[in-house]
């Protein structure tokens, strides 16, 4: 095993994060604005960007859920204790110690499992939340209704609330992770370039030097 | 006089009837002329409310109408004709006592198209009140009857203004503005909008038209209906169907989505008493009866927007507070109302609500309506706590118009009218309810959306339903705001540790 600078996002994983990055504030902040938060802009026009932008981000998500099954790109995603103990303990403990980040990433688990529990969770908890309730909303706009119906029900606005403030806390902790290590900017070029270190095996290695030239930086054959 | 730009198209022009050729003494001449060619307008008009002053509530089977009703502003039609009926489409009323007659149709009150026609109270009151009336022109009755034509806006408005004893007493969105609303003030009826006449929307079947606020449509389920079927429905629905905003962005979808528990009126009528006539707000008849040396005396203290002085106090009526551009009142309502009638015995330790608004927020039929609430500190009976008939008109020692003497006008009242009075006389607060739906506003001027979605603002009183932006889940607010206090403090808590025990062991 060796470390190597390698393409670990590539440009449609970019694309994708940082659309639904400037998407998901965007819905924060005319969703809190619809809630009553603050006052920044109309109310009317929080609501029609609000809505476009959720249309543009569902859509996002359907391309990004396609792209993550057909790639094999979910299995990032999959829960594993392997290793979690040791996450944990860094950002509690080994952190004010001068420890060095345990985690070294690898071909098939860029995310260390922490990360990519919380991953996880967004993607099949906090996000169906959001958008479920979302579309029924919707379709309630748009005039649907269903047999006993009277008014809008309040735990359309339970969850989609819910969902909202739980986003919150997921930007603020993701966000603040961001400054631990090596630094925000050694954090944030992966996510810009796509290249980040990566711990390979010698077959890894040969694989992509010889079948992904382009995504190896450090080869021994450059 | 109305600016009629209704271009009348008419088979028969009344100025050449024989009938009609004739110098008519007085109104029921004039009436038995039009009775001779419309030969059953009179049964009609016998079954009319305007000449019945009655309805009868199948629902709630309450007696209902003038000729029942206590009202929060002059209190009682009832034992009062004499005066109130001045508004009665009749020629020969005194109190207690309607014309039963077709002869005594009054049919140009609603069929006047000079403007030069006009009614007086039927009796003589007091002599102290008569005087008000004196000094009118006489009424050239071959004119007005070789004028007659299809009700006008102030045809209508030479009654429906003036409820309660003044322009735009009683309704808020009723003023002699109407007659000529400017496009501002009304887009259906201004003369430059649709210039609509009452009857365009108060739709007639047999001299019978719908509108009704006693069963009122609340949530028309219907529209537009079928083409050529002509509705008899008086709601906005029947005229712009039942998603009444183009299905063009998200704006009108979500406001076409407002339709089933909203009422179009809470949001395109912004505000009533528009256009420069105050309406009677507040009301206290436990100051009436004060005297000037004996004489009953008028203060008129308010100013409205058309420069007018309105009176703030008169003798035979009280205290009065006025407003204009009032914001409506908001409450769920179905349509159906349930009275306090003389019959009613109540609890005197709260406000009495003269017509209570049924309807609620898990009633489908039900919607958020505006309305103007009267406020009037009412006459009652202490001893058996129901509202009163007061005897007002009359020219004789009783009359509260005259005398001043409440408790002997009620006692009056109430002997006429064959009910008991304990003798003791007391004053309640009472509420009364006045859906607003005229004075529809042009689109840019209706309520706009955050006047509703936001803390506090319009609908703060409705409950039952989740309001975006208005209605809040406190638990979760609550728990989502500390959680992400919390969430920060923890952070900043974690930077503290790194930044202290950095500094350590760079040390060591």
């Amino acid at each position: 095993m060796s470390m190597h600078r390698i393409m670990i996002y590539s440009r449609f994983e970019r694309l994708w994060h940082w659309l639904q990055a400037v998407a998901i504030i965007t819905l924060l902040f005319t969703g809190l604005r619809i809630h009553g938060v603050h006052q920044l802009i109309g109310f009317e026009a929080a609501v029609n960007i609000h809505t476009v932008v959720a249309l543009g981000l569902l859509a996002l998500w359907a391309f990004a859920t396609f792209w993550l099954f057909t790639t094999g790109n979910w299995r990032h995603y999959m829960p594993t204790r392997q290793g979690l103990w040791r996450i944990v303990r860094f950002y509690s403990y080994g952190i004010f110690q001068g420890e060095k980040h345990p985690y070294r990433k690898a071909f098939w688990r860029k995310h260390n499992p922490l990360q990519a529990a919380a991953y996880l969770g967004l993607k099949i908890i906090i996000f169906p939340m959001v958008w479920i309730s979302g579309l029924l909303y919707l379709y309630l706009v748009a005039g649907g209704s269903w047999p006993g119906l009277v008014n809008f029900p309040d735990s359309i606005a339970l969850v989609h609330t819910l969902a909202a403030f739980a986003l919150i806390l997921f930007l603020l902790v993701h966000l603040y992770m961001l400054t631990i290590g090596e630094g925000f900017l050694k954090h944030v070029r992966p996510m810009l370039n796509g290249f980040d270190m990566v711990d390979l095996s010698r077959v890894e290695e040969a694989y992509l030097e010889e079948d992904e030239p382009g995504h190896i930086k450090d080869g021994s054959n450059p | 006089m109305e600016k009629t730009a209704r271009s009348i198209s008419t088979t028969a022009d009344h100025h050449h009837f024989k009938a009609l050729q004739k110098d008519f003494k007085n109104g029921p001449a004039v009436t038995r002329a039009c009775l001779s060619c419309h030969n059953k307008a009179g049964e009609q008009i016998q079954k009319n409310i305007h000449w019945t002053w009655t309805y009868h509530n199948k629902k709630t089977g309450q007696l209902l109408g003038k000729e029942h009703l206590i009202n929060n502003f002059c209190s009682n039609a009832r034992g009062n004709e004499g005066m109130c009926a001045q508004c009665h489409i009749s020629y020969g009323a005194s109190n207690f006592h309607l014309p039963k007659k077709q002869s005594q149709i009054d049919c140009l009150v609603c069929h006047d198209s000079t403007g030069s026609y006009y009614r007086l109270p039927p009796t003589r009151g007091s002599p102290a009140c008569s005087v008000l009336f004196a000094g009118q022109k006489p009424i050239n009755w071959r004119k007005v009857a070789q004028n007659v034509g299809l009700p006008t806006r102030s045809d209508c408005g030479s009654c429906h203004f003036y409820g309660g004893g003044g322009d735009n007493v009683k309704h808020g969105d009723l003023s002699s503005v109407m007659a000529n609303p400017p496009k501002d003030v009304d887009v259906h009826m201004s003369p430059k909008g649709q210039n609509f006449a009452c009857t365009a929307c108060h739709v007639t079947k047999n001299h019978r038209w719908s509108g009704s606020r006693y069963q009122l449509l609340a949530r028309d389920k219907k529209g537009v209906g079928k083409p050529g079927f002509r509705r008899n429905a008086t709601s906005c629905e029947s005229c712009h169907g039942l998603s009444p905003h183009p299905k063009d962005s998200v704006r009108h979808l979500a406001l076409n989505s407002h339709v089933k528990r909203v009422a179009c009126q809470t949001c395109h009528i912004p505000a009533f008493a528009r256009g420069g006539v105050a309406t009677r707000t507040f009301w206290d008849w436990r100051t009436a009866g004060r005297t000037k040396n004996g004489k009953g005396f008028m203060i008129k203290d308010y100013v409205q927007g058309n420069g007018e002085k309105r009176e703030t106090y008169w003798s035979i009526k009280g205290n009065f507070r006025y407003g204009e551009n009032v914001l409506p009142y908001y409450a769920w309502f179905n349509g159906e109302t349930s009275y306090t009638t003389v019959h009613t015995h109540f609890n005197p330790d709260k406000p009495v609500e003269i017509n209570h608004l049924e309807g609620s927020p898990n009633d489908p039929d039900s919607r958020i309506w505006p309305f103007k609430r009267m406020v009037t500190w009412l006459q009652y009976d202490k001893g058996y706590n129901n509202l009163v008939y007061t005897h007002l008109w009359g020219n004789d020692d009783e009359s509260f118009w005259g005398n001043f003497k409440l408790k002997k006008a009620i006692a009056r009242g109430m002997k006429d009218a064959h009910l008991p009075f304990s003798g003791k006389v007391g004053f309640i607060k009472t509420y009364s309810y006045w859906p607003t739906t005229h004075m529809v506003a042009p689109r840019e001027k209706a309520v706009a959306c955050m006047e509703c979605h936001t803390a506090g603002g319009r609908m703060n009183g409705i409950s039952g339903v989740y309001i975006v932006g208005h209605s809040r889940i406190p638990w979760l607010d609550r728990i989502a705001w500390m959680l992400i206090a919390g969430t920060t403090l923890a952070i900043l808590l974690h930077i503290l540790m790194r930044i202290i025990t950095g500094v350590r062991r760079r040390k060591s």
